[in-house]
């Protein structure tokens, strides 16, 4: 084990580091909490004051009262939700079949899903909007889900780990009768739930945080998903900073809910966009 | 096995048709028409979704497609009046001086904190988790989070630089310092994600390399900058490659904060493209300009590929 930059820092100056830096990070987070809480007249007031006395929930519900934020959080629920669940069940199809199974042009599928990474999302944001368009699909769950699915990371993901299973299980389930599909249902399937739940997290985090598309593709009231929903509330409540942060608590609870429970998966995702290949 | 056969009636189905192929090799066909019938959902979505529409901007980037009256093929004229246009050359010029100040700064900051949090332990694992919050929070709550505490009057950060008797800055709200605050937002925000990156490359480097340099007596400074960095090269340029590419499409938090300004400040490439696309509604000459951007992210992920390649054969 590589020893702790404590030994040469020493611990005291370790500590300080450490610990403004957490103020940097965490910081931001408790004072939006903290404004949120207080009454429009001590939003800027010297010195700031940090545990209002008159703390209370008005400004939320100011916030549900002005805004159907209600319907900006199912709006992105149901979308991270459905595009999660959707691109799990795709990718780990598509993942197992370039992993396990023998058919032509195979290696020629799997280069061209590969090289649609190169594809960066802006280049084709145009013609995108323009193809949602002609469907009919702006202000539609539609417009928000079907283009978010497709993603080629996951593919990739999913096959380097459906290389990696032992081809006994599949032969012993083989030998037993079993058809291919079940094969993937019943052994491989399970066996990559780890892998599955590290890009769950990555795909919803990934929707529920998207503002771009939403706000080209949804942007009517009633369609508008939680990002572009704070965005709009800002842009109409000027100075209203206390109702913003209010706002802003309620979008973010549901992530950082995600966050504290599921986080050795989060740390699992990024990892793995970070060790590539 | 005969209970479990049937339960999946459509497996049935197929195996008993695949029964009645006399002459053909079953497993085979199985496998093919699985696989196929596996990788067409994605396959489908990404040619209509993906593929498709990047050889439509590239078509699109050919036209002069406006939102009223037919659009005309104009060759590469889109291309020839990018490279004249003074906002193109002056958004891109804000790109890169936002990519090579993004890049360096979160590179060192999150090499850093990883270098400083290495060692597994309880505490360590608690500032991990600090560092790592923002990645909680979209860009878009971070940039308003941000922006009210960088109010030019009474703003959190104004009022403590004034605590430790630092003069107060106007932040967003001027044309010196409106992409250094995007900039602080950025990093804010990625730091802790490229944390973890570099933490686990250095928690991959084998132990014996650092222990066998400290049995030759190399100093803690020593064994960084001669065995942890250079180890730590393939992460390391991964991470750069990769926060280049992100760096040049920064939308959201410069979005919610400035609009790209004020003045123009902070008024990059993709907020240009955004502009001329969704309220001039020139499609032909804004797409121009994303095929543009998307060629100097090819050319970066080229490197990058090429670079990992390389590294493989060593390895």
């Amino acid at each position: 084990m590589h020893k702790s930059p404590r030994h040469y820092l020493g611990v005291g100056s370790w500590y300080t580091i450490a610990i403004i830096l957490g103020i940097v990070f965490a910081g931001p987070f408790v004072w939006m909490l903290s404004s949120s809480l207080k009454p429009a007249n001590e939003i800027f007031v010297t010195p700031p004051i940090l545990i209002s006395p008159n703390a209370s929930i008005k400004n939320f519900q100011e916030v549900f009262r002005q805004t159907p934020f209600e319907r900006y959080m199912f709006n992105s629920f149901l979308v991270a939700t459905t595009v999660t669940v959707t691109a799990l069940l795709l990718h780990s199809m598509a993942g197992y079949a370039l992993a396990r199974l023998e058919f032509p042009g195979r290696r020629l599928i799997f280069l061209g899903i590969i090289s649609t990474l190169m594809i960066p999302f802006y280049t084709i944001l145009i013609p995108l909007a323009l193809l949602v368009k002609q469907l009919g699909w702006l202000n539609t769950y539609w417009a928000l889900i079907i283009p978010a699915i497709p993603h080629a990371f996951g593919i990739f993901w999913l096959r380097q780990f459906f290389l990696g299973i032992p081809q006994d299980l599949e032969d012993a389930a083989r030998i037993d009768g079993a058809s291919r599909i079940a094969v993937f249902f019943r052994i491989a399937l399970p066996l990559a739930r780890p892998v599955m739940a590290a890009l769950a997290v990555f795909f919803f985090l990934a929707n529920w945080d998207s503002f771009l598309w939403p706000l080209i593709a949804a942007n009517k009231q009633e369609m508008r998903m939680v990002q572009v929903g704070i965005q709009t509330f800002t842009g109409e409540h000027g100075n209203a900073w206390e109702q913003i942060m209010a706002a802003s608590v309620i979008a973010i609870i549901p992530t950082l809910l995600l966050f504290f429970t599921l986080q050795r998966f989060i740390v699992e995702s990024v990892k793995m966009t970070g060790l590539k290949g | 096995m005969a209970t479990s056969t049937a339960k999946a009636p459509p497996r049935r189905g197929l195996r008993d048709w695949l029964n009645h192929l006399s002459g053909m090799d079953r497993d085979r066909l199985e496998q093919a028409i699985v696989g196929y019938l596996f990788v067409l959902p994605d396959l489908i979505g990404l040619l209509i979704f993906v593929a498709g529409p990047m050889i439509m901007a590239l078509v699109i980037s050919l036209t002069d497609w406006k939102l009223v009256g037919e659009p005309q093929f104009v060759g590469l004229h889109n291309y020839e009046i990018i490279f004249k246009d003074p906002k193109f050359g002056a958004s891109l010029g804000r790109t890169i001086l936002y990519t090579v100040s993004f890049v360096p700064l979160v590179y060192c900051l999150s090499l850093g904190m990883a270098v400083l949090l290495t060692r597994r332990s309880r505490s360590n694992n608690f500032f991990r988790t600090v560092y790592f919050m923002p990645v909680a929070m979209s860009l878009v709550v971070a940039g308003v989070i941000w922006r009210f505490m960088f109010d030019p009057g009474n703003g959190l950060i104004n009022e403590l630089l004034g605590a430790v008797g630092l003069p107060p800055s106007q932040w967003t709200g001027s044309v010196q310092t409106a992409m250094i605050s995007v900039i602080i937002v950025s990093v804010w925000k990625s730091a802790g994600y490229f944390m973890i990156i570099l933490l686990a490359g250095i928690q991959d480097i084998p132990t014996d390399y650092t222990e066998a340099a400290e049995i030759d007596g190399a100093n803690r400074r020593q064994i960084f900058w001669h065995i942890i960095l250079p180890l730590l090269k393939p992460t390391s340029f991964f991470v750069l490659v990769i926060l280049t590419i992100n760096a040049l499409q920064a939308f959201d938090q410069i979005y919610v904060m400035t609009r790209g300004g004020p003045a123009y400040a902070t008024y990059t490439l993709l907020m240009y493209t955004y502009e001329k696309a969704f309220r001039e509604w020139n499609f032909g000459y804004a797409a121009a300009m994303a095929v543009a951007l998307f060629a100097m992210v090819f050319v970066l992920t080229l490197v990058q590929v090429r670079y990992f390649r390389s590294g493989e054969i060593r390895d």
